[in-house]
């Protein structure tokens, strides 16, 4: 039988991107007042958008929806603090992880869940630079395409990365294959320290383009890396 | 007051009635370990004899009789086709997968679809029912130990282990008539129980080498949180495997000593495996030595030095060496960055494993604690956290990249592995053809590209997508891994709203029906059991509403009708009278009512909010709002 099939043996679906994470923009700044409260699933009382526990019998909510930094507790921008991200992460985990409800009810440890397993979608963004990128920019309601290097507009991003990809296929020891990586990693660096005053500038053109380029040499490092691992075992 | 009011996220501590004990157990390859701890500190629970090892070896006896661990172990001479060890390394596993493991097995395995059965004594068991009865035995030993029932446990499985082991495990539990309060990873535990206490923090790394399984696990230490970061190994590489290398070496000799002989049956290859797992050992400690084999008519006499075991075990340890490499390149982290690196599990007694770990990391291996015991007192560790509440904070990842099965036997990868749980993923798929109704979604684990290099879990069918132009649909596949890393897969045709939800049984798993068999047969009483799990849930519930209502009327008394809180006062103390009886349709009925009651005062304190919330704003607003 074929993959991903009909059940009457035709071809498979294609897969297709998942577009941007929907956002509501209930709960952190909206410009209409304080948003209307939502009814406590367990004492049926009123409960704030974005608050993770009933102010008054406490019991833990539904994640909602919630945008990453708003959800970790941090100011929305590119410039974020690792540490800082990993202090909000692990306090947030430390109330709402399964492992704190475990003598709950079902409905309880189904929440905490949910919670959790938000939590983690937002550190998992928020925590890898490129991902923090790429996020902000869809915030604002700009795609910015994953599939490397391939889809390239820029002409000169595109000769740059060309040439490295060249450079690398013709790498022939792990000495070589250094050069490239280093290389690559002193650009990537570049683009983090630029793509912090594009984003606080708004500048959303250059913000996209840095990321674009973010995004290749971050593949092409990855690749770097691949072939340094095959390179070294073969000696 | 008689009730408590917790803070947010705090575990409340059980009523007394309520509380059966929890435990930790590893549930290994080679041995199991049960231990309980108490404040904070772990104990291993002992037999009468003092031994804290229980043998993973089953004896099927002809009466019926069922002997487990040390027992088990002395009926290999005279009974070795009724005796199993080493099951764990087919949990979840189907018979192709048993047959790749090559060579002549220690097992006897029935033909068929699924999960693999064994014969053991005249009987067909499947490994869940053998772990079961591992587990049972356990149980038995802490409540023993304990003078109390014990019906609750953290198990620990290998942090490689696929979705079908880990099923398979829980499924085991079940039958053995443990709640599993988590399914932890072993080199998790092992840390915990490293990590509590001292005050360490920084980059630890875990190296597992057990009987039956390989696992390492980098994580990061910090203030009691317990961040694993990158994980790798291989469910089936161990201290097995150095057996049957030695094994296969004996066997070798005796052919070339006795002339060509006969394949050795299953019966000898176990006893030859025990003779070669003795010399293993031994040689662990000496320089060498000899030893017999004594199978059938002959007895034939087998040297063996370091050096020569050294070279039969060698390619197993570097592979874990590169395993280690590998695990520790994902998480982009030096040896030199490692603070300390944590040994566990018997194997790694082998002075080639310490000497091969030292030269990696370039520092001496921790081994304080007993190798064989860490684990299962980081379990206990955790039971004791998840029934009393705790201040530490666990943080797993998947082990493996979880996927779907596209075009051309393509894996189009949904969960990547080492992504912390747990997690949930979506991502939108579509149809193919004009009219297409139906479709196919196949959930494998793996890293490989393709579906044929990767392991299948599970595959259904999803039906009812209206007929539509080929692209128009648009079918959404959630995979969820929960905290102890099982998955759930649900697909969801967007444009109708047909949804279709499965927990993944894997293809090599037990259906619903078989563990529901299985269930009836060995637990006579297991209706009991589930009655008093509903009386405790009841329970749980109706403290739940009495403390949610209790705080509300403190916080909102004030809209709170006079007469509606006489009422309300009485359905209250007639719940906490039931409370103490053992009727749980008079306590979910009590509770009802009580719901019933309080309707007014919930929409009171509703209604202010909104009121309140809506105050100030422009009208066009408030009707947006109430229309929304
Ligand atoms: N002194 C020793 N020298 C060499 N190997 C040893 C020694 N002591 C125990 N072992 C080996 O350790 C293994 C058992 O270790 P352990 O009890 O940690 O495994 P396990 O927990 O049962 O397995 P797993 O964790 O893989 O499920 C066996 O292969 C045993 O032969
Ligand atoms: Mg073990």
């Amino acid at each position: 039988m074929t993959q991903l099939s009909t059940s009457t043996g035709e071809r498979p679906i294609e897969p297709r991107e998942e577009p941007g994470g929907k956002i509501d923009s209930a709960g952190h700044g909206a410009a209409a007042g304080t948003p209307a409260p939502f009814a406590c699933w367990s004492c049926r009382g009123p409960v704030a958008v974005g608050e993770a526990f009933c102010a008054t019998c406490k019991a833990v909510q539904p994640p909602g929806q919630l945008d990453h930094f708003v959800r970790l507790g941090l100011t929305r921008g590119f410039a974020l603090d690792t540490a800082e991200i990993d202090r909000h992460y692990f306090q947030l985990q430390r109330q709402l992880h399964p492992d704190r409800f475990a003598m709950r009810g079902p409905r309880e440890r189904a929440l905490s869940q949910q919670q959790a397993t938000s939590l983690n979608a937002a550190y998992e963004t928020l925590k890898d630079p490129l991902a923090r990128a790429g996020y902000l920019l869809r915030l604002s309601g700009i795609e910015v395409n994953a599939e490397g290097c391939n889809t390239l507009t820029d002409p000169v991003l595109l000769s740059e990365a060309m040439e490295l990809r060249e450079a690398l296929a013709d790498a022939t020891d792990v000495a070589s294959v250094d050069v490239i990586a280093r290389r690559a990693q002193v650009d990537i660096d570049d683009c983090l320290t630029e793509l912090a005053p594009a984003f606080r500038a708004g500048d959303l053109d250059r913000a996209g383009r840095l990321t674009t380029r973010l995004r290749y040499l971050t593949k092409l490092a990855e690749e770097a890396r691949f072939h340094r691992l095959r390179r070294a075992r073969t000696i | 007051m008689l009730l408590q009011i917790h803070e947010p996220g705090e575990t409340p501590v059980p009523h007394e009635a309520d509380a059966s004990l929890a435990v930790g157990i590893d549930l290994g390859t080679t041995n199991s370990v049960v231990a309980i701890a108490r404040d904070g500190r772990a104990e291993v629970l002992r037999d009468e004899a003092g031994a804290a090892l229980v043998p993973s070896i089953v004896a099927y006896l002809d009466d019926g009789e069922v002997e487990v661990g040390e027992v088990a172990r002395r009926r290999l001479v005279d009974r070795p086709d009724a005796v199993v060890s080493s099951i764990k390394r087919l949990m979840g596993r189907g018979i192709a997968d048993v047959t790749a493991l090559g060579g002549v097995l220690p097992f006897e395995i029935e033909d068929g679809a699924g999960m693999v059965r064994l014969r053991l004594g005249g009987r067909r068991l499947t490994p869940v029912e053998i772990s079961a009865d591992i587990l049972r035995a356990l149980k038995a030993r802490a409540e023993r130990a304990l003078g109390r029932e014990v019906g609750r446990a953290v198990i620990t499985v290998p942090a490689y282990f696929d979705d079908a082991a880990r099923v398979a495990t829980r499924d085991a539990a079940l039958l053995a008539g443990l709640e599993v309060l988590r399914l932890v990873n072993e080199p998790t535990a092992a840390a915990l129980a490293y990590g509590l206490d001292r005050s360490v923090e920084g980059l630890y790394a875990v190296y597992d080498l057990g009987g039956g399984t390989f696992d390492i696990s980098l994580l990061r230490l910090e203030k009691g949180v317990f961040q694993v970061l990158a994980t790798g190994g291989d469910s089936a590489l161990g201290g097995d495997d150095f057996d049957h290398a030695v094994a296969a070496h004996f066997l070798a000799e005796r052919t070339a000593e006795l002339g060509a002989a006969e394949r050795p049956t299953s019966s000898e290859v176990k006893l030859a495996l025990q003779t070669a797992r003795l010399a293993k050992e031994c040689l662990s400690s000496q320089a060498e030595g000899s030893w017999w084999l004594d199978l059938g008519e002959r007895r034939t006499r087998h040297r063996l030095d370091v050096a020569a075991l050294e070279r039969l075990m060698q390619p197993f340890v570097q592979r874990t060496i590169e395993l280690v490499a590998g695990v520790l390149d994902d998480a982009r982290v030096s040896p030199a960055e490692v603070k300390g690196v944590v040994l566990v599990g018997g194997s790694t007694r082998v002075p080639l494993v310490r000497r091969e770990v030292e030269k990696l990391f370039g520092r001496a291996p921790l081994a304080d604690i007993n190798p064989d015991e860490v684990v299962a007192l980081g379990a206990a560790l955790q039971a004791e956290a998840l029934t009393s509440g705790s201040d530490t904070l666990l943080l797993d990842v998947t082990p493996l990249s979880l996927g779907i099965e596209t075009m051309g036997g393509i894996v189009e990868k949904v969960i990547d592995r080492n992504t912390p749980i747990p997690v949930a993923k979506a991502q939108e798929f579509t149809t193919y053809q004009d009219g297409q109704t139906g479709m196919i979604i196949h959930a494998v684990q793996g890293e490989r590209e393709t579906v044929d290099r990767c392991r299948s879990l599970a595959r259904f069918d999803l039906r009812g997508i209206p007929p539509m132009t080929a692209g128009a649909a648009r079918v959404r596949v959630t995979f969820a891994v929960d905290a102890d890393g099982l998955l759930t897969v649900t697909a969801r045709e967007a444009t109708t709203g047909v949804e279709q939800r499965i927990e993944v049984k894997p293809s090599y798993g037990l259906t619903e029906d078989e563990m529901a068999d299985m269930l009836r047969a060995g637990m006579e009483n297991a209706r009991e059991d589930m009655e008093r799990r509903l009386l405790i849930e009841a329970r749980v519930e109706a403290r739940r509403v009495l403390l949610a209502l209790k705080a509300a009327v403190d916080a909102d008394g004030v809209l709170l009708a006079a007469a509606d809180a006489t009422a309300i006062g009485r359905q209250m103390d007639s719940i906490e009278t039931l409370l103490s009886g053992r009727d749980r349709h008079a306590i979910n009925d009590a509770v009802e009512a009580l719901d019933r009651l309080s309707h007014p005062f919930a929409q009171a304190r509703m209604d202010r909010a909104i009121h309140s919330a809506l105050a100030g704003r422009r009208v066009d607003e408030i009707d947006a709002a109430t229309r929304g």
